[in-house]
């Protein structure tokens, strides 16, 4: 899922206009599963705006709703009315979905109430963690199902770099080594022969590095 | 500035801090008369939103009473609303209300003096601070009137 993290009250504060009608609008995928933008955390930012509005003296009218999703047309029907009501929209959404959002009202100002930061799954009760950099050309096949491009923070496709200390990362040494996940997973599903192939340089065409990406698919256009 | 008596809502936990409480009327113990006393089946049935919206309806105080650590009856109860009162504090902090105008104490059901004693701390803090800022605005004054 798309993992997402709030932005603070003071940075909302700076973006929001005095005394506009804000509509905090929450999405229920992935940044709800993420406690970061679905109908609770909706509920607290609204109640800081107006307690910020009140303390600050900037006359905010503060309005709530949660869509199902914000990135998908059919779901952002059901905003209209409330969107059409309010000056502003604070999107608790991902990047993606304050987009989505923008591209269909072309005069409401439309702002991003969190900041996107990876594709990612819940490691623990309250921390995830990045698995996938979505580097559009999957590699996990060759490495045991363990992401080097994402977890390797030197994205080593040849690896350990050598730097790693027993199994921990030498940038991050709160991480795992990657290759040290990567060696360990191999080993236990019988595939160590796969490390003695080398990699050539990854084509990162297929990344962001290639420009923003599009799909295609023509057996479901019209 | 209109003078305006300061409300502390306490959220109290029916296993222990409401217990106390009640104790703490058979034992005619006396605290604060401007405490609004909540019965909850758990601190950890309390979400950030509620204390929030407490200050955002005329609370000027907070007091969110649990069981002692070890001792909630749904093991973890208490543990979950500490972290969501220190999380909850963050927010009224960025908002521009004092942190310390949310507080949470543990109690058992037996200690009623205790119970007293916190929630007099949270008067005289109240008291110290001053009442909220969101109780003393124009918004604030034109919801009064419309009440």
């Amino acid at each position: 899922m798309i993992v997402a993290e709030r932005k603070s009250i003071n940075e909302l504060v700076d973006m929001l206009p005095n005394g506009s009608k804000i509509l905090v609008l929450g999405c229920g995928t992935c940044v709800t599963v993420c406690l970061a933008g679905g109908e609770r955390e909706v509920s607290i930012i609204a109640s800081a705006l107006r307690i910020a509005s009140r303390t600050r003296g900037l006359d905010y009218q503060v309005s709530e709703l949660t869509i199902e999703r914000q990135c998908d047309n059919i779901f952002i029907e059901q905003a209209a009315e409330a969107i059409e009501k309010a000056d502003v929209v604070l999107s608790l959404g991902c990047g993606a979905g304050v987009q989505a959002i923008a591209e269909r009202y072309l005069k409401k100002p439309v702002y991003a109430g969190l900041n996107t930061k990876f594709l990612g799954i819940l490691e623990e009760r309250g921390i995830w963690t990045e698995k996938c950099a979505q580097c559009g050309s999957c590699v996990l096949h060759q490495f045991g199902g363990i992401c080097p491009v994402t977890r390797c923070a030197k994205h080593l496709l040849n690896g350990p770099c050598g730097g790693s200390r027993e199994d921990r990362c030498e940038v991050r040494p709160d991480r795992h080594c990657a290759w040290q996940l990567i060696y360990r997973r191999l080993k236990g599903i019988g595939q160590l022969e796969r490390l003695e192939k080398i990699e050539p340089p990854k084509q990162w065409s297929t990344s962001l590095s290639g420009g923003p990406r599009v799909i295609i698919r023509e057996d479901h256009r019209i | 500035m209109k003078d305006r008596a300061t409300t502390i809502v306490a959220f109290c936990c029916i296993y222990c801090a409401y217990a106390a409480a009640d104790l703490a009327g058979s034992m005619r113990l006396q605290y604060p008369a401007n405490v609004r006393i909540i019965r909850t089946p758990c601190t950890g049935r309390l979400e950030v939103e509620y204390f929030l919206k407490a200050f955002e309806n005329g609370a000027d105080g907070v007091l969110v009473a649990g069981c002692e650590e070890g001792s909630c009856h749904f093991k973890e109860g208490n543990l979950i609303a500490k972290r969501r009162v220190a999380y909850a504090r963050k927010f009224l902090a960025e908002s521009g209300l004092e942190p310390e105008r949310l507080k949470m104490v543990n109690v058992s059901a037996a200690m009623a003096r205790q119970l007293t004693e916190h929630i007099k701390e949270m008067a005289e803090t109240v008291n110290r601070l001053r009442p909220s800022p969101l109780n003393t605005t124009k918004q604030s004054a034109r919801q009064e009137a419309k009440l």
